[in-house]
């Protein structure tokens, strides 16, 4: 288990080297100066090279990059360049709507997928199976943020339960904070959901196939008892595989379903950045959803060879 | 051919047939304003209605499918073109360095959040369709070279290909002349994954404004404009959304349908 986890960890330390390079490359081969663009097209030349040292842009590419990597490396993320104000502030700040509204999501997600996912499966074949296969089908199908549309035209607009967006802060109470980010994260859940109920049927169809579902029938374990002590458990190694991925897609959906709400998630912090041409708040955030994913599947990961034996010989 | 197969193949070919009339017809000039004729529900003259600047969103929804199957199209075809060489020489040289830094490579770009990348790419090159298509093309690159490689490896332990290296062929030739047209099933059957999850990939990306710019219409965008507007005019939301779904769900059913039909050993697994 040591081996592998060390093992796993310098392909950690690997993926996490060449993408803060892929970033810091498109970020660098990006037209456009961002002192000039900052100062304006009216600016003198002098202006604008103050403003290119004091933002570090004369250092060369290989110092720049250092210096990143190593700021990040202690919590640093440099100075943003329209606000001024660090950046890590910045991110924290956003985090604190980013980061719930994905596990908010994530557990939704779980809770109407595994249900619906061992339903379908132990109704195989039957009317049960074709509704719920049925819906997982228009689940896959539906944008996230179309239906998200649809959740504040109904419950927001017409029926009033909720706000149509915008986020009070955790300050003005949890719940008020967990309301506000209900339809977000049911937006964001419901396509999840439909992938994850799929992953959990198959799984499970293909260990109610296995003899030991047969051994535990013969011993004289009834067919739910037999389904639930060794078919579900058996079945959680593919899907916890599949919750790992998803948290990816979760928080990159999340960047588009803060547009639908107003909310001022890692999403917007990057969109308004884009707009002004913040380069520097980009290239961070990327690198930091970069870096939660990665680590994110190097958990999951870990611990599904923690699980199971037989993984840790493969790969 | 199951129930699957056809419905889906009949919605697609619905979405494509609209586009590519599209080119030649369309009910109204989709770029026509009519202010005094704005926000109008779908009536007689204005089958799916009007947009809050007059213009006639079925015309719109049309044009918009040629925009949508343009970019996916195109997406899959770098994925295609690029991943399929890819998975064929990492197979050819299993084990190889080439292989490992093929795969590797593979295992980097799935550890991204590809729609974060895209808007990435598309924020820093600026936004478009062009960009759009690349950003959706890199990520469909490794989909393309593993699900190759997977197929690739197990051909290379059959018999026939044996034979073909005892004739002197070229592991290249052997690739392209024996194992591509092996693997091909797989391949179009991926192909449409792909492609309906490009049609999605650009609608967000349309959506937050970094796709297709105006005034070429795409259903992202239709759905970026509607949302102010949602209260009291829900069908411009509901139009663009609703052909979305059909194109999406018609290309899953197509490929689920696809993989059944050109596989006869999941036909008894998969009832």
């Amino acid at each position: 288990m040591l081996r592998y986890s060390l093992k796993r960890l310098l392909s950690l330390v690997i993926s996490l080297a060449v993408a803060s390079l892929v970033i810091f490359f498109v970020i660098e081969v990006a037209p456009g100066d961002p002192a000039s663009f900052m100062l304006g097209i009216n600016a003198q030349p002098d202006t604008v090279a103050a403003l290119r040292s004091e933002l570090g842009l004369d250092q060369s590419k290989v110092e720049r990059y250092l210096s990143w990597v190593g700021g990040m490396l202690q919590g640093d993320f440099g100075t943003s360049y329209t606000y001024r104000s660090p950046v890590s502030t910045m991110v924290a700040d956003r985090l604190w709507v980013s980061l719930p509204l994905a596990i908010y999501a994530l557990a939704l997600s779980t809770l109407i997928a595994f249900p619906a996912g061992i339903y379908a499966a132990a109704r195989r074949g039957k009317a049960g199976d074709m509704a719920v296969m049925g819906a997982t089908q228009l689940g896959v199908a539906v944008p996230n943020f179309w239906f998200a549309m649809m959740l504040v035209l109904i419950f927001a607009i017409n029926l009033r339960w909720f706000g149509a967006g915008g986020f009070p802060g955790w300050d003005k109470g949890v719940w008020a904070g967990i309301h506000a980010l209900t339809l977000p994260a049911i937006a964001l859940a419901l396509p999840q959901a439909a992938i994850l109920a799929r992953v959990m049927r198959s799984a499970l169809l293909d260990i109610l196939g296995e003899d030991f579902m047969r051994t535990a029938r013969a011993k004289g374990l009834s067919r739910r008892q037999a389904l639930w002590r060794h078919g579900v458990r058996n079945a959680l190694i593919p899907v916890l595989t599949i919750i790992g991925l998803q948290f990816s897609f979760l928080l990159a959906g999340s960047i588009i379903i803060e547009q639908v709400f107003y909310l001022p998630g890692l999403g917007r912090l990057v969109f308004q950045a884009i707009s002004s041409r913040d380069l520097i708040v980009v290239e961070s955030v990327v690198m930091l959803l970069v870096f939660a994913v990665i680590t994110v599947n190097f958990l999951v990961d870990l611990a599904y060879a923690a699980v199971d034996p037989r993984l840790r010989s493969r790969t | 051919m199951s129930r699957n197969l056809i419905l889906g193949a009949m919605l697609s070919s619905l979405v494509v047939l609209a586009a590519l009339v599209s080119f030649v017809w369309t009910p109204f000039d989709y770029t026509a304003m009519n202010i005094p004729g704005k926000l109008q529900t779908p009536n007689a003259t204005h089958w799916l209605g009007t947009d809050h600047f007059g213009r006639d969103m079925f015309s719109m929804i049309m044009v918009g499918a040629r925009t949508s199957i343009a970019v996916a199209l195109v997406a899959v075809g770098i994925g295609m073109g690029l991943g399929v060489p890819l998975g064929l020489a990492a197979a050819a040289r299993k084990g190889s360095w080439l292989d490992e830094l093929i795969m590797r490579g593979n295992d980097l770009v799935f550890a991204f959040p590809s729609l974060v990348i895209a808007i990435l790419i598309t924020a820093v090159f600026g936004a478009g369709a062009i960009n759009a298509i690349i950003a959706i093309g890199i990520f469909n690159i490794p989909v393309f070279a593993r699900i190759t490689r997977g197929a690739a490896l197990s051909l290379w332990e059959r018999e026939f290909i044996m034979a073909a290296r005892v004739a002197g062929k070229s592991a290249t030739r052997i690739s392209f002349e024996h194992i591509l047209p092996n693997v091909l099933n797989l391949l179009i059957v991926q192909g449409t994954i792909q492609f309906s999850l490009g049609i999605l990939a650009e609608a967000a990306l349309s959506y937050v404004g970094l796709g297709a710019q105006p005034p070429t219409p795409s259903w992202g965008r239709m759905l970026a404009d509607s949302q102010t507007m949602v209260s009291f005019a829900p069908h411009l939301a509901l139009i663009p959304g609703c052909a979305i779904i059909v194109t999406v769900l018609g290309l899953n059913l197509m490929g689920d349908g696809l993989r059944d039909w050109l596989d006869p050993r999941l036909r008894v697994a998969r009832a």
